[in-house]
């Protein structure tokens, strides 16, 4: 394949999976692995760093437009950020050890959680109990919701914390924001309210990503011929989505569609890591 | 300063909204410069990504991505523009810190700090090993 057709098929395939992955919230880096790995034959480590470029674009073009409008809880970031970059770094050197095909088992792992985590009800709690650490740490906060600021308060930082720095492995070893596993601990563990959770995870995703970017970078895999196209592509896919998102809301239909395409991307990844093992 | 005794949460929420949208758009600037280039010289070629080999040293040290945009080679352009797109949000934890810092709020300044710390750590172990 000539580097012209195949920057012009990474690129829509890479628009698509930004398009796809803001309609969802799942970002665009579970698509776009699987697509660059299956169809493309693209070795998985330069899939992973392209990826993780890409991922590190759209989360901070995002959170650049969420953080202004004062949802984020900065603090909260900053901390639980401490965890996510230890993490990615020890899972970018860790991506090294491992074997292409068991990368790409726990990729597909993953990603079926990740699917499923996109369909459950979200549930907008407020009034956790208060816990000393959230205290010292000064991460309970308030948010604007339609004229009206909310209060909220954060439990079980230590839970959180430890999720967190779990969210960072995985990130520095698949290429992913690993979004779903942030919310996770802020949403189920630390009762962060949702709409504080999904924008501060935005706000990480970035440095967390940088953190294992820098050792991506001096292995060389970040190919730039292949970034190209995956993080332009991505990042328009992403602009494209937040704009319809703003005038429809994320209908639960298109997230049934997407989790079942993204199992069964994943089931594949999980068969052929499995074969090239044998 | 008058200006310092008034510098809230409010006014850092903006300066890093605005550092992370400069960052991304002059990033993105930058890659598509040098991916009209790389394509425009390379893009007849036979392109395979199907074994891992790491990428050609001219775009992999600092010296040869330096060369190479003065030379004009596509490749190291994009891989400019990616490594500032790496460094935006690293900039936005200085900004964090230095927000802190007009705050007073230590506690934050010293987290904000061992952020940093970690990422450059992981800049600096991260070709060993």
């Amino acid at each position: 394949m000539s580097v012209f057709i195949f920057t012009i098929i990474v690129l829509a395939g890479s628009y698509l999976a930004g398009l796809l992955g803001s309609l969802t919230g799942l970002g665009g880096g579970v698509v776009i692995i699987p697509l660059l790995t299956i169809l493309l034959k693209v070795d998985i480590h330069y899939a992973i760093g392209a990826s993780l470029v890409s991922v590190i674009a759209t989360s901070s073009g995002s959170a650049a437009a969420y953080v202004k409008e004062g949802i984020t809880n900065i603090r909260i970031g900053m901390f639980l950020e401490i965890a996510t970059t230890i993490g990615a770094f020890f899972g970018a050197v860790l991506a090294l050890y491992l074997h292409a095909s068991f990368i790409a088992v726990l990729f597909g792992l993953i990603l079926i959680f990740s699917a499923f985590m996109s369909l459950k009800k979200k549930d907008a709690q407020v009034h956790a109990p208060k816990s000393l650490w959230a205290e010292k740490l000064k991460l309970n906060g308030s948010y604007p919701d339609n004229g009206q600021t909310v209060e909220y308060g954060v439990r079980k930082v230590g839970g959180g914390f430890l999720m967190m720095l779990f969210a960072g492995v995985i990130s520095g070893l698949l290429g992913i924001g690993s979004g779903s596993l942030k919310v996770v601990a802020m949403d189920t563990i630390m009762r962060v309210p949702f709409k504080v959770s999904t924008t501060t995870s935005n706000f990480m995703i970035g440095v967390t990503a940088a953190a294992s970017a820098v050792v991506y970078l001096q292995r060389g895999y970040i190919s730039p011929g292949l970034s190209m196209p995956v993080v332009v592509g991505v990042l328009l896919g992403a602009l494209t989505g937040s704009k319809i998102l703003v005038h429809t809301h994320s209908s639960q239909w298109l997230r049934w569609v997407f989790a079942v395409v993204v199992t069964f991307l994943a089931v594949q990844m999980i068969y052929n890591g499995l074969h090239q093992k044998a | 300063m008058a200006a310092q005794k008034t510098f809230k949460d409010t006014d850092m929420q903006r300066i890093l909204g605005w550092v992370l949208r400069v960052g991304v758009s002059l990033s993105m600037l930058v890659v598509c410069i040098g991916g009209v280039l790389y394509l425009y010289r390379h893009g007849r070629e036979v392109v395979s990504y199907q074994k891992f080999t790491g990428v050609p040293e001219f775009v992999h040290s600092p010296l040869g991505i330096w060369q190479g945009i003065l030379t004009g080679r596509g490749r190291a352009i994009i891989q400019a523009g990616i490594i500032l797109l790496i460094a935006t949000p690293v900039i936005r934890v200085i900004f964090s810190a230095i927000g802190f810092v007009l705050e007073k709020d230590w506690l934050y300044t010293g987290i904000s700090l061992l952020v940093l710390l970690v990422i450059v750590a992981s800049a600096l172990t991260g070709h060993g090993g």
